[in-house]
C-alpha cells in the first residue's frame, strides 16, 4: 500500500512545515466546510443545499470505510442510511421530542440491523457479496413501504418536525435558522470523521487495509478476516445510519425511498467519483454530486441523461476519482 | 381457498418464466464478464419501444423478430465501446457504469416516445382467455410461457452444442485458460452480451403486450431478476430459471395469504436461501468469490 | 414521437415568458421601473417516472397560463415568470428539497404542483412554514383541504371524497352493489378507498375485499385472481397513471370485463390513451373534459392548448391552467403579493368563465381553500364521435357544490395567522 495515499489519515511524524504541509488539504477542507453557508449563495447555492452536501459527504464517507479501507463493496448500505432517518423521525413523533435521542435510537437501530446482516454475508466477497447487500436492504425497503401504520408507508413519516437542541447552556434554534441547522450537522459530521480517521490510524484500521491489498496473506497472518469484515461493515454502517438521521431532520421528512437500492447507488458513486483511496475524497465526490444533480434537474427535464452520462464517464475516464486525478498531476 | 392457491401458483409459474427470461440473460453476462448489468431493465424497455415503432411496418410477428435483434446490436455497440474497457477491473466499474446507463436508456426513451404509455396491440388470436374456469390462462400469456421455453430450449442448445456455447461455458468456469487456447475473449464476451441483450430485448417486447408499455417498464423488474439468480445459485444458468420460476410462485401465493409481504418474501428467501445454502440452489461450490 | 410535443425539445426548463411590451402597455396596470423584476412561480411536479405524463400536460397547461396572464398584465403590472423543478414521482424527499429551493433560492411567490398526494402533503408542509402561498394543482387526498389544511395552501383539484360522491350513485346504478377495490397503496388511495366506502354505505354497498397494491406494480394478475375469486358485482380500479394502464390491460386480457363490472372513481385522458381500445370500458367520473360544445372559454382553452402541443388539453392541462391563474387573480384582487392577503382574497372567489372552462362557476370554498368544481360522470369508449380524442363520455355533469359535502364533514379547522 502506498503510503502518500493515506495522508489525511496517517500524518507521518516530522518537522513543523512537513506536518504543516502533511495537513494541509485537511486544513483546507475544514476552512471551507467552515463557511461554506457564506459563499454556497456566490456559486447559486442555498444553506440547505451546503447541509445536503455534508450529509450525503458523511454516508459517502462512511460507505469508503468499508469500500475503499476494507476493499468490501456494499450496495445496500442506503438501509442503514434509511433505518437511521427512520430511527430521528419517529423517536421524535413517538417517543420523545428531543434531537440528541432521536439520534441515537437512529443510531442503534441502523447498526443493530448492520450486526444481523454483516453476520449472515461476512463470508461471501466481490459482486456476490454486492448483490446480497442490495438484496437485503430492499427487505428493509419493504417493510417500511408496506408497513403503512407506523412508518407511514410510501407517504413517508409526517407531522413531526426538528426540535431545538437543549445544551443546558445555550438553546440551538436547529427548528428555525438553516445556518444553525448546519452547523449542527458540520458538528455531528466533525465528530464521526474524526472518529473514523482514529480508527483508520489504529491497529485494527490498518489490519482493514491489509485484508484489502491481499486477502489470503492477511489470512496466513492469521488475522480473522470474517470477523474484521464484519466490524468495518457494522462501524461502516452505523456513521451511514447517523448521516441518514441527519437527512431526516434535514428535510423535516423522511420517505422510503432513503432505503431504496438506487440511493445505496448514489453513495458509491460519490465516493468512486471522489476517490475511494482517498479520506476525503468521498466528501469531495459527495459535493460535486448533490450540487450537479441540483443545479441539472432545475436545467432540463432530461437531467437523468446528464446523470447517467456524467457517471459513464467517470468510470471511463476517472477512474481514481478526483483526488486520484490531483495526486497524479501533483506528485508529491 | 384451494383453488385460488393453485391458480396463483399457476400464475406464479407464468409470471416466474418471464422473470427467468430477463434474468438468464443477466446471468449468461454476470458468468462470463463478472458485469453487473443493471442496464438491462433500459433494454428491455429499448426492446419493448423498436417494437412498438416496427409494428405499423412489420406487424406484432415481424417486431417480435426483429425488435430483439436490433437490441442486441445496440447491446453488441454499447459493449464494444463502453463496457470493453472495464474488463480486468474492479467488477464495482461496470456496476457503476450500467447504473448510469439506465439512467440514459430511460431518459432516452422519454425523450423519443414520450412519457405516457403508448398502446401495443397484440394478435386478436392471442388475446382471449383460453378456459372459463382459468381465466388467468390467455393465449398471450401460454405464447409467453411457450415462447420463454423454447428460448431457454435454443439458449441451452446453443451453450452446449456450438462451438461459441462451448467457449461461453468454458470461459465461464475459466477465461484464462481458454484465452490461452487461442479463443479471442474480446469476441466471445462481445457476442456473449448480445445475446444477453437479446434476451432483454425478447423480454420487452412479450412485456410490452402484458403490461403498459412506458420509459420505466423495466426498472421493476430487474430487482426480482437479480433475486432469481440469487437464489438459483450463481454461475447455473439451470438455477437462474428454477429461481426465476420460484420467487414468481413465491410472491403469488404470498399475495392470498399476506398482500402487504408480496414484494418483500422473495427477498426473505433469498436471505433463507443464502443462510442454508450460500451458493444457491443450483450454484457450484467455491463461486462466492 | 417528439415531434408532437414540442415542450420536449425545449432545452431550458427556466426561461423567462415576458410581457409583450405593447400588451403591457395596454394592460390595466401602468408600468414602473418594478415592473421590470418578475412575479415567480415554482412549479413542483413530476416531470420523471409514474406521473411523468400527467406532469408534462400540468406543466403544459401553467406555461400556457402564464403566456395568457402575461398577454392581460401580468400580476400587479409585473410579469410571470415560471421555474420549474422535477419533483420526481414519488421522492418526497426530492419534492421537499426543491420545494424548499424555489423559495429559499430562486425566490418565488408561489409555489405549484403536486400530483402525487403525498409529495403534495409534504411541500404543503414547507409552505406553510414559509409562509408561501401553495396551488396544489393535482393531489387529491383528501387532508391537503381537510384534516391537515393550511390558510396558505390552496386545491384546484377535487378531495377524492367529492370524486367517491359524485361517481359512487352511477356505480351503484350501472355496475352493482358489490365492490371489490385494487387500490394504490398511498395517501390518494388511502382515501379514495375510505370515500368511495363512506359513500357507498349509504348506497346499501357491501365491501367484499380490497388489496393495496405499492405505486409501480406492473404485474397486477395475482390480485386479478383473488379478487376474481371473491366474486364481486364491481372491481373497483383506484389505481392511477401508467398503473392504471397496466392493471385495466390485465383485467381485459383476462376476460374478467365480461363476469364482472369494471369500474371506479378517477379516470383520466392519459391512462385512456395508453390502452388498447377493447380495454377504454368502465364507469368514471373525469375532474374536467375538453368535449364541453357550448361552454364558455372552453373552445379557446383547447384550441390554444392544441396551437401549443398538438393536442387536446386534459383535465391535467386545466388545473395547470386554472392553478397559475388563480395565483395571478389572488395577488390581483388582493392588490399586493402578501401571501396573507393573497389567501384572504381567495376566499369564496369565483374562477372567472375564461379560466373556469365549466359551467356554475368553480369557487373556492372559504375557510377550507377547496374549489368546489363540477365534475363529470361518464364512461369509457374505445372511439368517440369527436376524434381520436374523445375516449370518454360524459354522461352526467355533477354540481360541486352538491356533492362537496359540509365544512365540518372536510374535517378543515383552519386557523389565521394573528399578524
Amino acid at each position: 500500500m502506498n503510503s502518500t495515499q493515506h495522508d489525511m489519515a496517517f500524518p507521518p511524524p516530522g518537522t513543523p512545515t512537513a506536518v504543516l504541509r502533511r495537513h494541509f488539504p485537511s486544513l483546507v477542507v475544514w476552512a471551507l466546510l467552515l463557511a461554506m453557508p457564506y459563499w454556497m449563495g456566490a456559486v447559486g447555492g442555498y444553506t440547505e443545499l451546503a447541509s445536503r452536501v455534508v450529509i450525503m459527504g458523511l454516508a459517502a464517507m462512511a460507505l469508503n470505510f468499508l469500500l475503499g479501507f476494507t476493499g468490501v463493496l456494499s450496495f445496500g448500505h442506503a438501509a442503514y442510511f434509511g433505518l437511521g432517518a427512520y430511527g430521528v423521525a419517529m423517536t421524535i413523533k413517538y417517543l420523545a421530542p428531543s434531537t440528541p435521542l432521536g439520534l441515537l435510537v437512529g443510531l442503534a437501530t441502523g447498526t443493530a440491523a448492520a450486526m444481523v446482516i454483516g453476520g449472515l454475508i461476512r463470508k461471501l466477497r466481490g459482486v456476490y457479496f454486492a448483490m446480497v447487500t442490495i438484496a437485503f436492504g430492499q427487505v428493509f425497503y419493504f417493510v417500511v413501504f408496506r408497513w403503512n401504520n407506523v412508518t407511514g408507508g410510501d407517504d413517508g413519516l409526517t407531522g413531526w418536525r426538528r426540535v431545538p437542541l437543549h445544551l443546558g447552556f445555550a438553546n440551538v434554534p436547529l427548528e428555525a435558522s438553516d445556518k444553525a441547522f448546519y452547523y449542527f450537522a458540520l458538528a455531528i459530521f466533525a465528530a464521526c470523521v474524526g472518529a473514523m480517521a482514529l480508527i483508520l490510524r489504529s491497529p485494527f484500521g490498518r489490519t482493514l487495509v491489509a485484508i484489502r491489498e491481499n486477502e489470503r496473506r492477511a489470512r496466513f497472518l492469521g488475522i480473522p478476516v470474517e470477523q474484521h469484515i464484519w466490524l468495518s461493515f457494522v462501524i461502516s454502517a452505523l456513521f451511514a445510519s447517523v448521516a441518514g438521521g441527519l437527512y431526516a431532520l434535514l428535510n423535516n421528512f423522511v420517505d422510503p425511498r432513503a432505503l431504496r437500492w438506487d440511493m445505496s447507488g448514489n453513495f458509491v458513486i460519490m465516493a468512486v467519483l471522489g476517490g475511494m483511496r482517498s479520506f476525503w475524497g468521498p466528501l469531495i465526490g459527495a459535493a460535486i454530486f448533490v450540487v450537479l444533480q441540483d443545479y441539472v434537474s432545475s436545467q432540463t427535464e432530461n437531467w437523468m441523461s446528464f446523470v447517467g452520462a456524467f457517471f459513464v464517464l467517470v468510470v471511463l475516464f476517472f477512474p481514481r476519482g478526483v483526488m486520484g486525478l490531483l495526486r497524479r498531476r501533483v506528485p508529491r | 381457498m384451494s383453488q385460488l392457491i393453485l391458480f396463483n401458483v399457476f400464475n406464479g409459474l407464468i409470471v416466474g418464466a418471464f422473470y427467468a427470461l430477463m434474468a438468464l440473460g443477466l446471468s449468461l453476462i454476470l458468468n462470463l464478464s463478472g458485469v453487473i448489468n443493471f442496464a438491462h431493465g433500459g433494454f428491455l424497455a429499448l426492446g419493448a419501444y423498436i417494437a412498438y415503432t416496427l409494428m405499423p411496418f412489420t406487424g406484432f410477428w415481424g417486431a417480435l423478430v426483429v425488435a430483439p435483434v436490433l437490441t442486441a446490436i445496440i447491446g453488441l455497440i454499447v459493449e464494444r465501446i463502453l463496457i470493453r474497457p472495464l474488463y480486468g477491473r474492479d467488477p464495482l466499474y461496470s456496476l457503476l457504469l450500467t447504473f448510469g446507463l439506465a439512467y440514459v436508456l430511460e431518459d432516452v426513451a422519454r425523450a423519443i416516445w414520450g412519457a405516457q404509455s403508448v398502446p401495443f396491440p397484440i394478435p386478436e388470436m392471442l388475446t382471449t382467455p383460453l378456459s372459463k374456469e382459468f381465466f388467468f390462462l390467455t393465449g398471450y400469456r401460454i405464447f409467453m410461457v411457450v415462447l420463454v421455453a423454447g428460448a431457454v430450449a435454443a439458449l441451452f442448445l446453443i451453450l452446449n452444442r456450438t462451438r461459441l456455447g462451448m467457449r461461453i461455458r468454458a470461459g465461464t468456469s475459466d477465461l484464462e485458460t481458454v484465452s490461452t487456447l487461442g479463443v479471442n475473449v474480446r469476441i466471445l464476451r462481445n457476442l456473449n452480451f448480445g445475446l444477453g441483450i437479446y434476451l432483454a430485448g425478447l423480454a420487452g417486447v412479450l412485456a410490452a403486450g402484458m403490461l403498459g408499455l412506458e420509459p420505466t417498464i423495466g426498472t421493476s423488474l430487474i430487482m426480482p431478476s437479480f433475486v432469481a439468480i440469487i437464489v438459483g445459485g450463481l454461475g447455473s444458468l439451470p438455477g437462474t430459471l428454477l429461481g426465476g420460476l420460484l420467487i414468481g410462485v413465491a410472491s403469488g401465493v404470498t399475495t392470498v395469504f399476506f398482500p402487504s409481504a408480496t414484494e418483500a418474501v422473495i427477498y426473505v428467501m433469498m436471505g433463507l436461501v443464502l443462510l442454508i445454502r450460500p451458493r444457491g440452489l443450483l450454484g457450484e461450490e467455491g463461486r462466492l468469490t | 414521437m417528439s415531434n408532437f410535443d414540442p415542450l420536449q425539445r425545449k432545452i431550458s426548463r427556466r426561461r423567462l415568458i415576458q410581457a409583450a411590451a405593447a400588451t403591457a402597455l395596454t394592460g390595466p396596470y401602468v408600468i414602473t421601473a418594478r415592473g421590470e423584476q418578475p412575479v415567480k412561480m415554482g412549479l413542483d411536479n413530476p416531470l420523471t417516472g409514474t406521473y411523468a405524463a400527467l406532469g408534462k400536460n400540468e406543466l403544459a397547461g401553467c406555461e400556457y397560463g402564464v403566456e395568457q396572464i402575461n398577454k392581460a398584465g401580468g400580476i400587479l403590472g409585473r410579469p410571470v415568470q415560471l421555474i420549474v423543478e422535477d419533483s420526481t414521482s414519488g421522492d418526497a424527499g426530492t419534492a421537499v428539497q426543491k420545494a424548499r429551493k424555489l423559495i429559499d433560492r430562486d425566490g418565488v411567490e408561489f409555489l405549484l404542483g403536486n400530483i402525487n398526494s403525498a409529495l403534495a402533503l409534504a411541500i404543503a408542509d414547507v409552505a406553510n412554514e414559509k409562509g408561501k402561498i401553495l396551488m396544489v394543482t393535482g393531489g387529491h387526498t383528501d387532508a391537503v383541504t381537510g384534516k391537515t389544511c393550511h390558510w396558505d395552501v390552496f386545491r384546484i383539484c377535487n378531495t377524492t371524497q367529492m370524486e367517491a360522491n359524485a361517481v359512487a350513485p352511477s356505480l351503484v346504478k350501472n355496475a352493482g352493489k358489490k365492490w371489490y377495490y385494487i387500490t394504490p397503496d398511498y395517501a390518494f388511495g388511502h382515501t379514495l378507498q375510505a370515500g368511495l366506502e363512506k359513500a357507498g354505505a349509504k348506497l346499501g354497498v357491501t365491501k367484499i375485499g380490497a388489496d393495496l397494491t405499492p405505486l409501480g406494480t406492473t404485474d397486477y394478475s395475482s390480485y386479478l385472481i383473488k379478487a376474481q375469486a371473491a366474486n364481486p358485482d364491481v372491481l373497483i380500479l383506484l389505481v392511477q397513471g401508467n398503473d392504471m394502464v397496466n392493471c385495466l390491460k390485465q383485467a381485459v386480457q383476462f376476460g374478467l370485463d365480461k363476469k364482472l363490472h369494471i369500474a371506479g372513481a378517477q379516470q383520466e385522458l392519459e391512462p385512456l390513451e395508453g390502452l388498447p381500445p377493447e380495454a377504454r370500458i368502465g364507469t368514471w367520473v373525469v375532474e374536467w373534459y375538453w368535449n364541453q360544445p357550448g361552454v364558455a372559454g372552453v373552445k379557446e382553452f383547447v384550441e390554444g392548448i392544441k396551437k401549443k402541443t398538438g393536442r387536446v388539453p386534459t383535465a391535467r392541462t386545466w388545473f395547470g391552467f386554472a392553478s397559475v391563474w388563480a395565483c395571478a387573480l389572488g395577488a390581483n384582487n388582493a392588490k399586493s403579493l402578501d401571501a396573507l392577503k393573497i389567501a384572504k382574497a381567495l376566499q369564496n372567489y369565483k374562477l372567472p368563465p375564461h379560466v373556469a372552462c365549466m359551467p356554475d362557476a368553480p369557487y373556492f370554498r372559504a375557510n377550507q381553500n377547496q374549489l368546489i368544481p363540477n365534475l363529470y360522470v361518464g364512461h369509457a369508449q374505445a372511439h368517440g364521435p369527436a376524434g381520436p380524442d374523445d375516449l370518454f363520455h360524459v354522461d352526467e355533469v355533477v354540481k360541486g357544490a352538491d356533492i362537496a359535502g359540509t365544512l365540518e364533514e372536510s374535517e378543515c379547522k383552519m386557523t389565521w395567522p394573528t399578524a
